[in-house]
């Protein structure tokens, strides 16, 4: 029976060790490892080798699939002195895994050789168990949840669509969320507006949306903006930087006009809209897929469009489009998935059915096209007023 | 036959059938067959004997601009989805 030591020299020896200098050069090649760091918490939060991923040695093999699920991967392990990462890379050769090397020396020798280090973001103890629930996610995990409370989400109305994706983001951590809503909170929006609530009727639904919002998590920033989205304000309130937008407008000018400024500003904008039992969403990446005006070049005349508040709509339906969009709009902040681009999403509650249709970017889109003819904001009002007479 | 599924905007014109049955080889043909027996579906669906801009048909989940427009051929048996633009979100 050997002792740690010989087991020790014996593993070293059926393994791949780089020194420090042979890991930078790795690292600057073009077949770069993913550098996995086997040490504790504790070791990790003071520093580690840039773009390192964390994965203590005791949760190893249970987790490195979820990380790295290709083989043929190469990985750089490390911990402090290069034993710990000796016996990791001898697990993870016995996993499958072909290309894996150990720091010899670990982190002490890369740090005292000079080599740029960086400390970790971490979630203080208070998020780490707000968010432990995502945490435990692989695909968003700490690094993830860090994202979200950095990313910025606009949206658009604070009614059906976009209470559920407000109250969703801002459970998630998201970490500034703009509210463009010039409305007040009346009574027959209660039906469906989860946002809001009796107490507050006649209050601004963008005011009342930020109370409810810092009660559910003070760690999100709600920046209300009481006022109708129009070509005059967007500019000014796209400066305030979003990563993404959600489109839960209750009219055409305003769904016409976010969709050329989305394009322009290069932000995906993730779009919902609801009648009686049916709903939609899909998601508009600029650059990646078509835009509105791709899917709907013009605006019905306004007499063969009805509003919910002339058709009416279930109660419940934007309570499922809106988290469809808060949910597209999470892995967009993330960068995880398959973003609902190029397909348009159909919900008919009644029958309790979702479909989906292909959608395709036009080359002779007016906006995001190959030749755009529309490079500048419009009178939305007046496109969507009527049909622009015949030729 | 094919299976025609009417959006709710639509309903009304169709007497509330969610979906109707229509006939034809090509879109033109289903969407003749369809507005002859629901004249008021026209003016939402064609215009300048075209499909109108603001409506999308979906031929088994493909928009059939991107086909052969009205002149796709429809297999019996296809569904096919009418879809207007909808604003409402709030
Ligand atoms: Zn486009």
């Amino acid at each position: 029976m050997p002792n740690y030591r010989e087991l020790l020299q014996q593993i070293k020896s059926e393994i791949d060790e780089v020194d420090v200098t042979q890991a930078r050069d790795l690292l600057a090649s073009g077949g770069r490892p993913l550098v996995v760091d086997v040490r504790e918490l504790d070791e990790w939060t003071e520093g580690r080798i840039p773009g390192a991923i964390h994965i203590p040695r005791g949760s190893l093999e249970s987790r490195i699939e979820q990380a790295v699920p290709d083989r043929a991967q190469p990985i750089l392990l490390y911990c402090a002195a290069g034993n710990r990462s000796a016996f990791a890379a001898k697990s993870l050769e016995e996993l499958g895994y072909e290309s894996v090397s150990s720091l010899a020396g670990g982190y002490t020798d890369w740090k005292r050789s000079g080599l740029p280090t960086e400390l970790p973001r971490t979630l203080d103890a208070a998020k780490r168990q707000r968010y432990s629930r995502h945490v435990l996610i692989p695909e968003v995990g700490e690094e993830g949840q860090l994202k979200l409370l950095d990313s910025r989400v606009l949206l658009l109305g604070a009614g059906g669509l976009g209470s559920p994706s407000a109250l969703y983001l801002a459970a998630a951590g998201v970490g500034r969320i703009g509210i463009v809503d010039d409305d007040r909170v009346d009574a027959s929006n209660l039906q469906r507006q989860v946002l809001h609530s009796t107490g507050r009727l006649g209050e601004w639904k963008a005011e009342s949306a930020k109370r409810t919002i810092e009660e559910l998590n003070p760690d999100v920033e709600v920046v209300p903006y009481i006022e109708r989205l129009t070509s005059e304000n967007v500019e000014r309130i796209l400066a305030d930087g979003w990563d993404v937008i959600v489109d839960g407008a209750d009219n055409f000018p305003t769904r016409y006009l976010i969709n050329d400024a989305a394009v322009w500003h290069d932000i995906p904008l993730v779009h919902g809209s609801i009648y009686r039992f049916e709903g939609q969403a899909t998601v508009f990446k600029p650059g990646d897929g078509p835009c509105y005006r791709c899917l709907f070049p013009q605006p019905p005349p306004p007499e063969l469009a009805p509003s919910c508040a002339e058709g009416g709509v279930l109660g419940v339906l934007p309570g499922i489009v809106g988290s469809l969009q808060a949910s597209e709009a999470l892995k967009l902040c993330l960068g995880i998935g398959e973003p609902l681009v190029g397909r348009l999403l159909l919900f008919d509650a009644l029958e309790t059915e979702f479909s989906e249709v292909t959608l395709r970017r036009d080359p002779s889109c007016p906006v995001c096209g190959d030749s755009p003819t529309i490079t500048e904001y419009v009178d939305y009002v007046e496109f969507c007023s009527g049909r622009p007479a015949h030729a | 036959m094919s299976r025609v599924r009417i959006p709710p905007q639509l309903r009304s014109e169709v007497g509330g059938a969610r979906e109707v049955p229509a006939h034809g080889g090509t879109v033109r043909e289903l969407l003749d067959d369809l507005m002859d027996r629901f004249p008021s579906l026209r003016p939402q669906l064609v215009e300048d004997d075209d499909i109108a801009p603001f409506v999308n048909v979906y031929l088994e989940g493909e928009d059939v601009r991107t086909l052969d427009g009205l002149d796709t051929s429809v297999d019996h048996g296809s569904t096919v989805i009418l879809l207007p633009a909808m604003a409402g979100g709030l």
